[in-house]
């Protein structure tokens, strides 16, 4: 982890980042390797639903909502 | 045999061989293979996309920016919910009634022919009065709301729109240490609760997924909404005219539907902190893009698909039961009948929550499907256990009042058939999805309880501030 | 008896799929459906088999699984919709189903469902399962959605690129389904041959495959059913539910014989 980078949950609404590290386990691991969520990955925030939780993320053409304790474990760097 | 062991005695050594690669590796290889397959999916996808699309500036974004933004969010869910209410509502009356003056006129032709053969009285009143008259009301009666509700819905769906509910509700399925997939599963128990039941399968946490499953019935399914409409219609009926009745009455039903999604996430929440204690799983929902239904295909199929499905369970369910009910309401011991027997054994219970002996028979009698309850409710009412044709709400109200109901009998069998125990095709349903008896009698017991608790609340309540 | 259809392997096969709850006329040619979720993958198997499908669950699983026929130019074809799945790596029981079936129960073909506007994330799949088998078609769908977003795709590009049939379709409309079964027929019939593209994987990926390949070929499991280098890299991912399916489904073979 390099000092650029951060937590996606801290990214703002439509901002891009770019994927540094998965520190996540177990089966959401899988699913987000399934959705081609991998180190250099372009991740864009599009959407947070009323309450500020879950947040959207496009991915590869896809929208994708994550709870912001999930997002919070993937890091990476705004670009 | 040592051919068969061989091969695999060899693989289970290469499996170790990999193992210890796979540990040793500087990087880890698990995560490049996938790293570098996307690489090559991207690589070659964009060599041959010419012209590409900003999902980001699209349409579908802005859409999702308004139908999930902090003030349009809850109040679009709801006037969605209310106005296909409306619809189910209003679309339903017309063919009800055209479908009602033609099958009870029939019924007229059954009797003649009947007279005809000089048939004895009881086989008449078993088929004719009994099966025939509760198989047209129920279609009469059932069939233009399911009819209408469930392509409305699937139109929804086509759309694309449901995941965005999913989304805007997940903070309260988080609270409720559930997964806001089931937002999904509870869409799906509006149509059929069996349905919602069997649709819990999108949940990959087991935990979650019986939490879904035990609490799919408090969402009113196709089978009971007429019951709903019908009780609302009838006690709103009075001065009002045509247009404001069927506002009100889609009000009524929205909210009562509300409260069934309260429960649900109250029931939820229980659950997770005693019985299905776990872990949180994580949540992974894709907002699809919104595509455009092709509606005529859709209301087509749905349509169709539906009227043969409440057709056949018309047949199947509520002629025989019709017969049944006809026969237990003219048999008599002493000067009673079975009918009035059972309800008067019941009605003790009944009362003290707010319902009476006779309803609480028809709700026992609808295990088998919630269609019925009103049908066998009317028919216990009618000393000559009949189903007398109803020209208007009107007189379907009187026949209420003269057999004692309040305000609080309708508000409480509108509860009650909110929240009581699910239907056999739904119990069936769950015990194929979950294997297990003891969760299957749970899922019995919980609306049971549930049901009981909340309408004895309100009835005491009601009777010691004497509203009732 | 018609041998085309009917040899030893094959007839192995046919035995197989009743594992998976398929039953098929001796002449009947089975194709798998795969694809990612929400891709108009029933769209599809709607309207190649119309009425003639029936639907139930996978064995002793609770997971759908639907079939159905469709003849073209005289021949019968079954068509077998598996779980969408985002890959075949299992994580989960319906990617459990897909991979085994395609790997084991040796379907005569295998129609990859993409959507055509999501390519990117959607070539994954097809990717893998191009790495089991060479008897892959590409279904681009939802090609009426992607002209409303103006999206260009070059699909005899794409054809090239990939090495396997790709055939853009709108199974809503009715678009491209003749074209698709006419591929599908070319490949069953091996009236066209394939070369998939393979994966370029990175440099210490494919090391660690070169240092495992050598004990795998010579396993005669490994050649009758998977792809070597597919169990390679099942191997370096620890994936032991496919070990287990290997040795259930050899024991099958064995037992056959």
């Amino acid at each position: 982890m390099t000092s650029l980078s951060m937590p996606l949950s801290s990214l703002k609404l439509g901002e891009k980042s770019n994927v540094v590290y998965l520190d996540v386990k177990g089966l959401l691991r899988r699913r987000i390797l399934d959705l081609g969520i991998v180190p250099g990955t372009v991740l864009t925030c599009v959407g947070k639903a009323p309450t500020g939780d879950p947040i959207a993320y496009l991915v590869r053409g896809t929208v994708i909502a994550l709870r912001s304790e999930d997002a919070s474990l993937i890091f990476v760097k705004q670009s | 045999m040592a051919t068969i062991q061989e091969p695999l005695d060899k693989l289970l050594k290469v499996y170790l061989d990999a193992e210890c690669i796979r540990t040793t590796s500087n990087i880890p290889i698990a995560d490049r293979v996938v790293k570098d397959i996307f690489c090559q999916s991207e690589h070659i996808a964009k060599s041959v996309i010419k012209q590409e699309y900003s999902r980001q500036k699209s349409l579908d974004n802005r859409i999702d920016k308004i139908v999930t933004s902090r003030i349009f969010a809850y109040p679009i869910m709801i006037i969605l919910l209310g106005i296909v209410f409306w619809i189910t509502i209003t679309g339903a009356n017309i063919p009800s009634k055209m479908i009602a003056t033609v099958l009870f006129s029939f019924q007229d032709v059954l009797t003649q022919w009947f007279q005809l053969v000089q048939a004895p009285a009881w086989l008449h009143g078993v088929l004719v009065l009994g099966m025939y008259r509760t198989l047209a009301w129920v279609v009469a009666v059932m069939l233009p709301p399911m009819a209408i509700f469930f392509p409305l819905f699937t139109l929804l769906e086509d759309l694309g729109y449901l995941p965005r509910v999913a989304f805007n509700l997940d903070h309260l399925f988080k609270k409720a240490k559930a997964c806001g997939k089931q937002c999904l599963t509870m869409c799906m128990g509006f149509g059929c609760n069996a349905a919602g039941v069997v649709s819990a399968r999108i949940i990959d946490s087991p935990r979650e997924r019986l939490i879904a499953i035990l609490t799919n019935n408090f969402v009113p399914c196709n089978g009971r909404f007429p019951t709903l409409i019908a009780i609302a219609s009838i006690f709103m009926t009075g001065t009002l005219a045509l247009f404001q009745k069927s506002l009100v009455a889609a009000g009524t039903i929205t909210i009562i539907v509300l409260i069934g999604v309260a429960v649900t996430f109250a029931v939820s929440k229980i659950l997770s902190e005693t019985v299905l204690k776990g872990e949180i799983s994580s949540l992974v929902l894709e907002l699809p893009p919104y595509r455009k239904p092709k509606v005529g295909a859709v209301l087509y199929r749905s349509f169709i698909d539906r009227t043969i499905f409440v057709l056949r369970r018309a047949i199947v369910v509520a002629a025989p039961a019709g017969a049944v009910t006809w026969i237990l309401a003219n048999i008599y011991i002493g000067d009673v009948s079975v009918l009035g027997f059972v309800a008067g054994i019941l009605d003790p219970i009944a009362k003290v929550i707010g319902l009476d002996g006779f309803i609480l028979m028809a709700f026992i009698l609808g295990l088998p499907a919630n269609e019925i309850v009103i049908p066998i409710l009317l028919m216990s009412y009618l000393s000559t256990g009949q189903l007398t044709e109803f020209a208007n709400l009107l007189e379907l109200k009187e026949v209420l009042i003269a057999n004692g109901w309040t305000w609080l009998t309708a508000f409480n069998t509108m509860l009650f058939a909110l929240l009581h125990w699910p239907c056999a095709t739904t119990l069936l349903s769950m015990y194929k999805e979950t294997g297990s008896k003891k969760w299957t009698f749970m899922g019995f017991m919980i609306p049971t309880v549930i049901a009981f608790t909340v309408c004895f609340i309100i009835a005491q309540a009601a009777y010691l501030l004497r509203l009732a | 008896m018609n041998l085309t259809i009917g040899d030893r392997s094959k007839y192995r096969g046919r035995v197989m799929r009743e594992h998976f709850g398929i039953s098929t006329t001796g002449e009947q040619y089975i194709i798998a459906l795969a694809g990612n979720p929400n891709v108009g993958k029933s769209t599809v198997f709607n309207a190649l088999t119309g009425l003639r499908q029936h639907t139930g669950n996978w064995p002793g699983k609770t997971v759908d699984n639907a079939q159905g026929i469709y003849s073209y130019r005289k021949k019968s074809f079954l068509l077998v919709d598996l779980p969408g799945t985002y890959s075949l790596l299992a994580n989960s029981v319906e990617e459990e189903i897909a991979r085994d079936f395609i790997c084991f129960g040796k379907p005569n073909a295998t129609i990859v469902v993409v959507d055509a506007t999501s390519l990117e994330r959607n070539l994954n799949l097809a990717f893998q399962i191009m790495e089991i088998t060479d008897k892959v078609v590409i279904c681009v769908n939802l090609i009426d959605e992607a002209r409303k977003k103006k999206i260009k795709i070059q699909f005899d590009e794409l054809e090239k690129k990939l090495g396997v049939p790709v055939i853009p379709t709108a199974a809503r409309n009715g678009e491209g389904l003749e074209e698709l079964q006419k591929a599908v027929y070319e490949i069953v019939l091996e009236k066209r041959l394939t070369q998939p593209k393979q994966i370029a994987y990175s440099q210490e990926v494919e090391e660690a495959i070169s240092v495992l390949m050598p004990q795998i070929k010579p396993l005669n499991i490994a050649a009758e059913v998977i792809n070597p280098k597919w169990l390679a890299l099942r191997l370096l991912d620890s994936d032991s539910s496919f070990i287990e399916s290997i040795n259930r489904f050899v024991n099958m073979y064995k037992n056959i014989k």
